[in-house]
């Protein structure tokens, strides 16, 4: 893997590069094989529970292990146009949550619209915010906005300690997490019957799997608690995915090969039962569809005979729909598993 | 350049049970017990396993306990912690066996 090293910084954005790299060079038994000898093959989907909606790749952090390969020079966007799209598909469907994400969704000027309408048709709200932009003087007002809709607040940090998660997800980032969750706090999220949902997301800080998600919850509510006197509801322990920032940190460390060992040794048969896209759905900031933001990011739209694009949707077909998988989705299938919504086992 | 500890060499470490496959055996079952959840913790064992791993000075263990302790989601300043106890350990070794040089002293002197 040592040609590897040499590859330049736009490996994070060659997606065909990407996946020759993950499918082909990895050397590990295709994940297929796996879901074979699991009785998972081919995997299919058992309904659509999540509508998960990118709504751009903007951000104002530039975290090292990001698989959108987001930040502050991402135009990608979604319009007005695509979310009345998806908010047909909520009139048309029982979808009962949509899950908003990015890049920072709150960067999306239709946002507060869109979250709006979303309420109005009464659907559970996810939003994934990474905390420091709600420290912005223009996303002041985002708390209360949220808490006004009831919406769930799922927000990475990455550890209880400042210099791990700054070495993740950039220098000031803590600080300024710590200062919007003690802000959400204030509001009410995060505290016993309130009915306001904070959840925190801990991802590995390099080559390594995350620990048992109910071990370090606990870890995480006594520190949180006795260094800052912060509340929150769930901890999601979620596995770092070889794309992207991840994956050219993984070469350029020289950890790749020995990463792609340890998902492929970690497989899980019961995790891979419980993965995400079997009750998932994503949507680009374009409109495509995809099983999962990880295959959005890889440009693997829906296949073996879904509809690609929203304007297409059909429900039938994408709720039984056969997933697209490759060699990352051992990310999902490590250890306890992993998902958006944390370990699945 | 060679050298006598090569980091592959850890996924070759079943192959010592190539001859004596019930013995293997017994060490994989036993070895796997001894990790397991018990009146410790995982990753107090981890811990531990980390400690030892410097005590014994084996660069595999100190590898394969390095991630160990992490995925069990410990920090360096608590794995350096657990260095240090080993060290201390060592190097308490050394130093109560003193008392021996001094015995020593005392018996062969007047």
């Amino acid at each position: 893997m040592d040609k590897l090293v040499v590859l330049q910084d736009d490996l994070r954005r060659d997606v065909n590069e990407q996946l020759k790299i993950i499918n082909d060079e990895s050397g590990i038994a295709p994940f297929d094989e796996a879901l074979d000898a699991s009785g998972l093959h081919p995997l299919t989907a058992t309904g659509v529970e999540v509508l998960q909606v990118n709504l751009g790749k903007m951000c104002n952090q530039t975290c090292k292990h990001c698989h959108v390969d987001a930040g502050p020079d991402r135009k990608e966007i979604m319009t007005k146009e695509i979310m009345e799209k998806c908010l047909q598909i909520l009139d048309d469907t029982e979808i009962p949550v949509v899950d908003l994400t990015g890049g920072a969704p709150e960067l999306n000027p239709q946002f507060k619209w869109f979250v709006s309408e979303i309420k109005k048709r009464n659907r559970h709200v996810i939003v994934r915010s990474n905390l420091t932009i709600l420290t912005t003087r223009p996303f002041a007002s985002y708390p209360a906005f949220f808490k006004e809709m009831g919406v769930e607040v799922v927000s990475s940090l990455p550890y209880f300690l400042e210099d791990r998660t700054d070495q993740q997800r950039g220098e000031g980032v803590f600080q300024k997490s710590i200062e919007a969750l003690k802000k959400l706090n204030g509001m009410g999220y995060g505290k016993d019957g309130t009915g306001l949902s904070l959840n925190l997301v801990y991802n590995p800080t390099g080559a390594f799997l995350p620990p048992v998600q109910s071990s370090i919850e606990n870890e995480y509510k006594r520190e949180l608690k006795t260094r800052f006197d912060i509340d929150f509801n769930s901890l999601y322990t979620i596995t770092n995915m070889p794309i992207s920032r991840f994956l050219v940190y993984l070469i350029h460390s020289k950890n790749f090969d020995r990463y792609m060992k340890k998902l492929h040794s970690s497989y899980n048969p019961a995790a891979a039962v419980n993965v995400m896209c079997r009750t998932t759905l994503s949507v680009s900031w374009d409109g495509y569809l995809y099983d999962c933001d990880f295959n959005q990011m890889l440009e693997l739209t829906v296949n073996h005979g879904a509809p690609v694009h929203i304007n297409d949707f059909d429900y039938s077909q994408l709720a039984n729909r056969r997933i697209v998988t490759g060699q990352h989705c051992y990310g999902c299938t490590a250890g306890a598993g992993s998902s958006c919504g944390g370990a699945v086992v | 350049m060679e050298t006598y500890y090569d980091p592959l060499d850890l996924e070759k470490f079943a192959d010592m049970g190539k001859n004596v496959p019930e013995l293997w055996k017994k060490f994989s079952e036993w070895y796997g017990n001894v990790f397991a959840e018990g009146a410790l913790t995982e990753r107090e064992k981890a811990l531990i396993a980390l400690a030892v791993s410097h005590a014994v000075q084996c660069p595999y263990c100190i590898d394969a306990y390095t991630q160990e302790c992490l995925e069990k989601g410990s920090n360096k300043d608590q794995m350096t912690e657990a260095v240090h106890v080993a060290a201390a350990i060592r190097g308490g070794a050394s130093l109560v066996h003193g008392v021996q040089m001094r015995n020593v002293v005392e018996k062969l002197s007047m």
